[in-house]
Formats: structure tokens, C-alpha cells, sequence
């Protein structure tokens, strides 16, 4: 069984003294349920939550698309023995998920009331903040591992900006995190207060997969497959990072970080050269932009490693991997959701231990500050 | 190779399992219809505990809009990525020279039959009048 593929040293085959203890950088909670925001959430949009629910851009009622592969999307171990949804019991995600993972910090990616995709502005943005005080509440200050991040919908940029300044005075956030399925592409200039605002307190943009806004998930149009649908994961993460780059982002806020989270990696490196070569040829129509793309990309780029890619030769993921570089990925496991990456067993070909090193963790922390 | 008593028959309902621990590995014995498989308790992909697998059936289509179901419950879908195995050998149905569960022997037999042998489990009560689970590894 296992001896048929090429994996790397098993992290537990080492004594613990030495073992990498790792920084896994997106971790699915979930509320157990709607009631866990009561506290939170004023009663104005606790009765609009009960009445009205959720105003999206997908066009039938229960077009929501959860079974994907597995019901919630999740692995079919990590339902909680207590009842309620994976991800929902800090108990048994320490037991199952961080303990034995050894996970030294682990950033909590919220996906619950497809926070991102209401249309209702304000409705969405009392969600975020419900949701960005519970994960505190519920979360972090139950488990120091887990670490925060400020949720706003960058459509409304007036909102996304006071829950910014909100959270940012609590002090205890990480990251901010803005949708790849909004409005419009992530460059356009109608977000960059939000930007000036992440430069201007040090925080790195979390862009997760994911979201429902009224574009095809695919520039071809609808998917009938969810397999068809999971590709164009990374090519969404891909139109984001040609808006951001060739629309001037990080040659207007140099110090900017983003970190892409769910959207793989294995598309990098043609994304980049490609990118590079249209500059050469049509340099006058972005004269804005005063760097080769590919330069832009790695000093303000950073990229989660789940999904992982697996080609069928070894070598070749380590070429990848060197392609987009060793200081560009972060490690995520994705925990608790079906396509969960194992950090022992996730990367088939070989790192050298300082390799290892800047994936799981130093990475992580550099770009995190921890 | 020894064989091992792991359970009375009536202990693993039909689509149900039982994990095992014998002679230092993680088990698990699969009752599908009437019949009985065990296989190692992981994964050869990432590690996935299998106990949490789905049963499923064998779906195929020889061409689009044709869709056919056979082998009701024999194949286990893993817990994490979804990929398919024969429970019968272990093998991956994607990559079946590759990637497979290493799977063990099993064997039914009366209680009255093992008090005979020599293949009674000192940990394991027999009685006479039950069938038993037997694993050889």
C-alpha cells in the first residue's frame, strides 16, 4: 500500500523534540448554528436573518450547492460526536485536527451565511461583524492557536472600512479578508480604500476561493459538473491576480501583502509568465506599472498549498514548487473539508528540512507576524 | 500467516463496520452483503481512516446519458478525497496497479468448528452455537 508512493519522511517518525510544528493557514470553523450570532448580531438583522435570509445572485431558491462530493463539503470523520456541523466544536477539532498535527497556529477561514456574497450590503456587513466578533469569542479566546481574520464585503467599501477600523482597534486580527466573487475584479480602483487602509495597519489581504456572486465561476460560463466547477477555483484566483497586478495595486501600496488561500499553485508559473511576456510586447498600455509583473508577484504574493498538486512523477511537483518558489507558499490543510491536505503525507516528493521549514511555518509567520 | 477471531457475525450489521487491532495493526472488517472483507484502516493516498468510508456502488457509463450500477455497496469511497477501491482486493479502481488498501483474508466459520481447531482466540469468548469473523494476517 503505501511503499507504491514516493512521500517525504514521516513528520512522526521523528522524535517529538525535533518535530516541525506547523502554522496551517486555513481552517474552516462553522456555527453550530444561527443562534451562535444572537449575541452578536443586533436584533434588527437577527429578525431580517429569520425572515429574509440570505439575498444572493444565484438565480433559484436551494441552488446552494452543498452536497459537494460530501455533505457540508467536509470529510466524512470530522462530524462532531456531539452533533452539529464540522467545524463546529472546538473540542474536537483540538482532538482530531490540532493536537495531533501539532499545529502552532492555525488562521480561521469563515464561510458560514456565504458571508461574502449578500447583496443586501448592510445585512452582509452586520453578518461580518457578528461574525468577526464570534470568532474571537467562540475561537481564539478559547484557543490562542487560532487566529482571527476581519471579514468585510469589499462591494460596500464604506462598511468594509468601519468594521476595518473596528477590529483593527480590538487589535487581535491577522489578516483582512475580501472576496475573489465580488462585483468587479479585485484591481478595480473602487476597492483600493480598502487597501490603503491593510498598508497603512500592516495587514495581509486573505483572498479565499469561493463565493456566489452573478458571474460564472468560469470565463466560459456555467459548469455542470462540480468536478468541472472545482477547476475553476484557480482560474478565478488567476483573474484576480492579473487584476491586482496589471491594474497597479502593488505599485500603488508597496508594502501590501496577499496571501491567495484554497486557489492551489499549480497554476502559477504559466500565469506569471505569461504575464511577463504580454509586458515586454504592450508595455505602453499599463505605463503604470514600472516592474515586470513576475516582480510584483513575488514580493507581495503569497499562496496556500491546498489542493495540493499530484502528478503522476514526483519530481515534477518539486519543480513546481521551485517554480513558484519555496518562499511563496504557505501550508493549509483545509481542515475540515473533504479535500483536507495531511501535512505528513499531503507533499509526494522530497523537501529538505529547511524547505519543510519555510512551508509549514516560517513562511506562515513572516508574512502573519507571529 | 495467523488467523485471528475478531467478532461474531452478528456483531457487524450488514453495510456496518468493525475495526480491529491485530497483531499491532489497525483493521477494519466490512460486512456487505452477507459477505465479509477486511482491509487496513488507512488510506494509501493520504491516510484516511477507512472505518469513516462510504460503501457505494460501482457506477459506470459506457457512453453519455448512459449510466449503470452495479456491485451495490462493494466499493469504499474514501473519507477525505473520494477515491474509489474494490473492497474485494484493495485495489484503487483509478490506478489498480499502483495504489491499493492491503487488504487480508477473511474467513466465516461456525463456533463449533474453531473450538475444534486450533484457531481459538484465547481473548475471545466462543460459543458454540455462533458464527465468527476470522481474519488471517
Amino acid at each position: 500500500m503505501s511503499e507504491v508512493i514516493d512521500r517525504p519522511l514521516r513528520e512522526d517518525d521523528k522524535p517529538a523534540a525535533t518535530r516541525l510544528r506547523i502554522v496551517d493557514c486555513d481552517v474552516h470553523p462553522s456555527l453550530r448554528s444561527t443562534d451562535d450570532l444572537s449575541e452578536f448580531l443586533p436584533k434588527r438583522w437577527q429578525q431580517h436573518l429569520k425572515e429574509y435570509g440570505s439575498h444572493l445572485r444565484t438565480p433559484y431558491l436551494f441552488t446552494t450547492p452543498y452536497p459537494r462530493s460530501s455533505p457540508l463539503i467536509a470529510r466524512r470523520d470530522a462530524w462532531p460526536p456531539t452533533g452539529g456541523p464540522p467545524g463546529s466544536d472546538l473540542a474536537f477539532m483540538q482532538k482530531q485536527h490540532l493536537d495531533p498535527l501539532d499545529v502552532e497556529f492555525g488562521i480561521l477561514q469563515v464561510l458560514d451565511l456565504f458571508i461574502f456574497s449578500q447583496q443586501n450590503l448592510e445585512f452582509g456587513a452586520a453578518i461580518q461583524r457578528a461574525i468577526n466578533d464570534w470568532q474571537l469569542a467562540f475561537w481564539s479566546h478559547r484557543d490562542p492557536r487560532l487566529k482571527a481574520s476581519i471579514l468585510v464585503g469589499q462591494d460596500g467599501v464604506d462598511l468594509a472600512i468601519a468594521e476595518i477600523e473596528r477590529c483593527a482597534k480590538i487589535g487581535e486580527y491577522v489578516q483582512i479578508n475580501v472576496s475573489p466573487r465580488a462585483n468587479e475584479p479585485l484591481g478595480r480602483r473602487r476597492y483600493w480604500p480598502i487597501y490603503e487602509r491593510a498598508q497603512e495597519l500592516g495587514l495581509p489581504l486573505g483572498i479565499h476561493v469561493g463565493g456566489y456572486g452573478g458571474h460564472a465561476p468560469t470565463g466560459g460560463g456555467w459548469p455542470s459538473y462540480y468536478v468541472e466547477e472545482h477547476q475553476s477555483n484557480a482560474h478565478t484566483i488567476a483573474a484576480q491576480l492579473a487584476s491586482l497586478v496589471i491594474e497597479g495595486v502593488p505599485e500603488r501600496f508597496p508594502k501590501l501583502k496577499f496571501v491567495f488561500i484554497e486557489g492551489g499553485f499549480g497554476w502559477i508559473p504559466s500565469a506569471v509568465w505569461r504575464m511577463d511576456q504580454h509586458f515586454e510586447r504592450f508595455r505602453s498600455e499599463v505605463p503604470h506599472l514600472k516592474r515586470k509583473p513576475s516582480e510584483y508577484v513575488r514580493e507581495h504574493f503569497w499562496f496556500t498549498t491546498q489542493p495540493i498538486d499530484e502528478p503522476d512523477e514526483a519530481r515534477h511537483l518539486r519543480s513546481l514548487i521551485e517554480w513558484v518558489g519555496i518562499d511563496r507558499l504557505l501550508f493549509s490543510s483545509d481542515y475540515p473539508h473533504w479535500d483536507f491536505d495531511d501535512p505528513r503525507f499531503a507533499f509526494k516528493t522530497p523537501l529538505t528540512d529547511a524547505e519543510r521549514k519555510k512551508i509549514f511555518s516560517t513562511n506562515a509567520r513572516a508574512v502573519y507576524k507571529f | 500467516m495467523a488467523r485471528h477471531i475478531v467478532a461474531s457475525t452478528s456483531e457487524i450489521p450488514r453495510g456496518g463496520n468493525k475495526v480491529v487491532d491485530v497483531a499491532g495493526r489497525d483493521i477494519v472488517v466490512f460486512h456487505v452483503n452477507g459477505e465479509f472483507f477486511a482491509l487496513l484502516n488507512r488510506c494509501p493516498h493520504e491516510g484516511a481512516p477507512l472505518e469513516k468510508a462510504a460503501c457505494v456502488a460501482r457506477l459506470t457509463s459506457p457512453e453519455p446519458g448512459i449510466y449503470q450500477r452495479s456491485r451495490v455497496g462493494e466499493m469504499l469511497r474514501c473519507p477525505w478525497h473520494g477515491w474509489e477501491f474494490d473492497m474485494r482486493n484493495g485495489q484503487s479502481w483509478f490506478d489498480p496497479k499502483r495504489v491499493k488498501i492491503r487488504s487480508y483474508p477473511v474467513a466465516v466459520e461456525r463456533g463449533e468448528e474453531l473450538q475444534k481447531g486450533p484457531y481459538v482466540a484465547e481473548t475471545f469468548p466462543v460459543h458454540v452455537e455462533d458464527s465468527y469473523v476470522i481474519v488471517e494476517v
